[in-house]
């Protein structure tokens, strides 16, 4: 049973490891501040749950999990707050995304080097 | 197993700060310091594990709450121009995205 449990720790840790690369990844090559923010979410709510739920196995039915749980709701929480007033802000001051349309167009039939 | 999620909790925060220096807008620098204090909670709770102490999590509670606040102050700040206005009154025109 010990071995059960740690074997699915290992894999909601790792699993949190991996969207925390893939959100890191994505914050620094994503083109607009929306697209990152997406980015950012993923981060925010999958691999921190990941890595919170795999802490929780760890810990067991104490108190620790119970604390556990009270971060994971409150990030579960703020994270779409603080994320839906970054983006509302940003919209309000006039930042708009990148869109297809914004993509440079072609000239005379002849590309200008990019797809 | 704590220490690769903790290396890999370091990996991103570092990917954040690179974000916030580059930028190009003052938003792009609010998202990435706010990932940095999400990261901040996750990684004070892992060393917690990690070095078997985990009253850690104490501190991860209150700086979860503290980033909160901050982040939305800081938004409100560079919103209105001021944290005593609120959204019914008249905001201070605002300069467009890009910071100085």
């Amino acid at each position: 049973m010990e071995d059960v449990i740690d074997i699915v720790s290992w894999i909601c840790l790792i699993g949190g490891s991996f969207f925390l690369f893939v959100g890191a990844i994505g914050v620094l090559r994503m083109p607009d501040i929306y697209t990152r923010s997406h980015a950012v979410g993923i981060t925010d709510t999958l691999a921190a749950g990941l890595i919170l739920i795999g802490l929780m196995f760890q810990a067991g039915l104490t108190l620790v999990t119970v604390k556990l749980v009270m971060i994971l709701l409150f990030l579960l929480f703020t994270s779409p707050t603080s994320s839906f007033a970054l983006n509302h802000t940003a919209w309000t001051s006039g930042l708009r995304p990148i869109l297809h349309s914004d993509a440079p167009v072609e000239q005379d039939g002849e590309t200008d080097g990019r797809e | 197993m704590f220490t690769a999620a903790a290396i890999a909790l370091m990996i991103t925060m570092a990917f954040a700060v690179i974000r916030a220096f580059v930028g190009p807008t003052l938003y792009d620098r609010i998202l990435a310091v706010n990932m940095f204090g999400t990261k901040t909670v996750l990684i004070i709770a892992v060393l917690g594990f990690l070095m078997g102490r985990p009253e850690f999590l104490d501190i991860a509670l209150v700086y979860a709450l503290i980033n909160f606040i901050g982040v939305i102050a800081l938004l409100k700040y560079f919103k209105y121009g001021n944290l005593a206005i609120g959204p019914g009154e008249a905001p201070k025109s605002i300069e467009k995205g890009q910071d100085t």
